[in-house]
């Protein structure tokens, strides 16, 4: 009946991923391990230009020389790199010329996901990439793009079409000497998105790309390029899921916004990868690079709803190089069992009268760890930057820990830099006066932890906040009745 | 409409009802005063099903049901509502979500369809201008930041709203000017009908001039011990509780 703090912890412990199912479509894979071979043939199966396999090849012997960060506040067992399969592509063909040539299987799949392509379509005219392991399968929207001279598809048709585009801007904000993960994904990448809007611009729908892991054992590394050329818009979506799976899968994405003069990038993710099971075993460990850069009067915004992953390792930052420029992010991260979350940003100001917000929402249950990382940077020619950054951390039972790193450094003291940070505890008292009115404790929680996560959830369009509602509840509902 | 027999309750070891009888039946209003501390909002704790509570002995009749066998929520969907006396913040919930959340399961366990957003939004409309509740207050987060008085009345909105058989107000006057008093009492009496029930606790007999009850109960040390009509309450205002105390330590 009635609910304790700890009752409630135990509760948590008993959830289960509602999106562990395995979708049973022959693939196309690359051996085992990882060598210069492996990303010969990775390249070659994907008909690439010279220079991309030499990117490539270059990253590799960087990677080589480079070892696993361990400075964030997460435990987990190195991914052996030699055990992965870099390349898994769905066999039976490379293209899809209409949807109807989508096998059915694949569609069930996204059905399960929730996001039948029709109904998407029809209702809410969200254009969606859907990359399933490492090929895109399905396009929609496009000619309605086309007029417009929006290029929105998958990486590797982007090399083949425009490859001038591609080689122009891949890279320059996210260097393959970056970190581990993100030399790693510059060699090994298999796809992802690219995105172009024209001068001026204003995309008239959400771009949307479903992720999604599938074949056991590949490690996913896809790539996202999104250009806003100058004063043009894009708001662009992502959600990943994952199947269940007893072993550790690697994620190890790098995500690129460049926003030209007067241009705005808004990127939300929902991301609930398989977290792995109730004793910590399985799971997705997600060490993405993200990062954007923001020419004068340019905005980007980051907002991201992280309910999974067993490992989440991610920095969504802005680089505020133009004058008066603006970067925010709005951020809920959950964590439950035994996940672990190490996420923030970074807010590098460069240009005068730039501008940041950061708002960070963690929730921990169960035995996981949930940390705040992040760093705002002042540069010395950023006169009268400011930033305003607010840390909350709500905590449900006593086994989980929320933790908060805020890093400053500030070159210029004209800058305005101001830290809120709070800790709270979903209150028996809270639960009780909604139980008092009626109100179930799923849905008390629910509703509690909604309210709480209110200014980020409000960031999101309206379809995907409705899906990110619903992700937090089944994140966190107790397993009543 | 409630019969409350030999109740005791403990929290943390600790007795705190130590026998408490009560019959309300429907049409009712009664009021319940006492001491601080002498175990007023236990009562209605206990009533409303808080999990801290421990029942160790009695019964509770509520409409012909075991009170006491129901979970807390569905003793809410029966009917029982708690006007509380320190009421709870929920940072970002809106009023009104919290409502429409409440009533709509409410409906689902009578077995009702869902309230359309057309009728609930009339609904609020009504029951606010009933309350006098500012329309900014109705829209705004749970009793965040409102003020001790806006969240009495907030209660008293509530139950408007959720129109329940039995009412406990706990000190719902304390906090309240005199103008949001006579509003509270307005909204009480309106909402008042042969079908349902009230029990108010309170400290002053200012408020019983406007919500008449039929019976004045004195509760101290865990137990009802005296009983009267309104006519007791005046007595309690001008001579205090120590001769109520002499005569149950006579006895
Ligand atoms: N956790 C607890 N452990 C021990 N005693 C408690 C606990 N909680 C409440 N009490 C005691 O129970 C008694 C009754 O409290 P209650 O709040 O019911 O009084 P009340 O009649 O409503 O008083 P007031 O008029 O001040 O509102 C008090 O003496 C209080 O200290
Ligand atoms: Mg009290």
């Amino acid at each position: 009946m009635g609910y304790t703090e700890n009752e409630l912890a135990k509760d948590l412990e008993n959830q289960e991923y509602k999106f562990g199912f395995v979708t049973d479509i022959e693939s196309d894979k690359a051996p085992i391990g990882l060598d210069e071979s492996i990303i010969r043939f990775i390249s070659n199966k994907k008909e690439e230009p010279e220079w991309l396999l030499e990117y490539r090849l270059k990253a590799f012997e960087i990677w080589k020389s480079m070892t696993e960060p361990s400075w964030a506040q997460v435990k987990y067992v190195q991914p052996d790199f030699q055990a992965i399969t870099y390349y898994s592509a769905p066999k039976q063909s490379k293209k899809y010329e209409s949807w109807d040539d989508v096998d059915p299987e694949m569609k069930a799949t996204m059905a399960k996901l929730g996001i039948s392509m029709e109904e998407q379509k029809r209702l809410t005219g969200v254009a969606v990439d859907f990359v399933m392991d490492s090929v895109s399968v399905a396009t929609s929207f496009k000619s309605k793009l086309k007029e417009l001279g929006i290029i929105f598809c998958s990486f590797s048709e982007a090399v083949q079409e425009f490859p001038e585009l591609v080689r122009k801007h891949m890279g320059t904000v996210v260097p393959m000497t970056d970190n581990f993960y993100a030399a790693l994904n510059a060699a090994v990448f298999t796809d992802g998105s690219f995105c172009y809007i024209p001068k001026g611009v204003r995309c008239p729908m959400e771009l949307s790309t479903y992720f999604r892991i599938n074949e056991g054992g590949t490690g996913q590394f896809e790539r996202t390029l999104v250009v806003a050329d100058e004063g043009s818009y894009v708001s662009y979506l992502e959600g990943c899921t994952a199947p269940q799976r007893d072993e550790n899968q690697l994620h190890a994405a790098v995500v690129e916004l460049i926003a030209l003069e007067d241009a705005e990038i808004k990127y939300s993710t929902v991301q609930n990868w398989y977290p792995g099971d109730k004793e910590g075993k399985g799971g997705i460990y997600n060490f993405v690079t993200k990062r954007g850069i923001c020419e004068r009067n340019a905005k980007i915004s980051w907002t991201q709803v992280e309910t999974g992953s067993a490992v989440t390792w991610k920095y969504p930052s802005c680089i505020l190089k133009g004058d008066n420029s603006i970067g925010e992010f709005y951020s809920v991260a959950v964590t439950n069992n035994f996940q672990q979350a190490d996420t923030g940003t970074k807010m590098i100001h460069l240009g005068k009268n730039t501008k940041s917000t950061i708002i960070s929402k963690g929730i921990s249950a169960g035995k996981s760890q949930n940390s705040y990382r992040g760093l705002v940077q002042i540069h010395k020619g950023a006169e009268n930057a400011r930033n305003f950054s607010q840390c909350d951390s709500l905590l449900m039972g006593d086994t989980c820990g929320a933790h908060t790193f805020p890093y400053i450094e500030c070159k210029n003291s004209s800058a305005k830099i101001e830290h809120e940070a709070t800790t709270s505890k979903i209150g028996e008292d809270q639960i009780f006066y909604c139980l008092q009115r009626g109100i179930s404790e799923e849905k008390a929680i629910s509703l509690i932890v909604n309210g709480y996560c209110k200014e980020v959830l409000n960031q999101l369009p309206m379809e995907f906040a409705v899906e990110a509602q619903k992700l937090l509840a089944i994140s966190l509902e107790g397993s009543v009745g | 409409m409630i019969k409350i027999k030999n109740l005791h309750a403990t929290i943390d070891g600790k007795e705190i009802l130590k026998g408490l009888n009560l019959e309300v039946k429907a049409g009712e209003v009664h009021a319940i005063m006492g001491p601080n501390g002498a175990g007023k909002s236990t009562l209605a704790s206990v009533l409303a099903g808080r999990e801290e509570y421990e029942v160790t002995e009695g019964t509770v009749e509520f409409d012909g049901k075991n009170l006491l066998e129901l979970d807390t929520e569905d003793r809410a969907r029966e009917g029982l509502f708690l006007a509380f006396q320190y009421p709870i913040e929920i940072p970002g919930v809106s009023n009104v979500n919290f409502l429409r959340t409440a009533l709509n399961e409410i409906r689902e366990y009578k077995g009702e369809e869902q309230i359309s957003a057309k009728d609930f939004m009339a609904l609020v409309r009504e029951k606010s201008a009933l309350v006098e509740l500012d329309a900014k207050l109705a829209s705004r987060a749970v009793n965040e930041g409102f003020s001790g008085g806006e969240k009495k009345r907030n209660e008293i909105f509530q139950m408007a709203m959720l129109e329940p058989k039995l009412a406990i107000l706990d000190e719902t006057d304390s906090g309240l000017d005199i103008d949001a008093l006579r509003i509270v009492a307005k909204g009480v009496n309106t909402l008042k009908s042969s079908e349902n029930a009230t029990i108010v606790i309170t400290h002053y007999q200012r408020l019983l001039d406007y919500i008449i009850p039929d019976f004045v109960h004195v509760l101290y040390d865990g137990k009802i011990v005296k009983t009267g009509t309104k006519d007791l309450a005046l007595e309690l205002e001008e001579r205090g509780y120590d001769w109520i105390k002499a005569e149950v330590e006579a006895k």
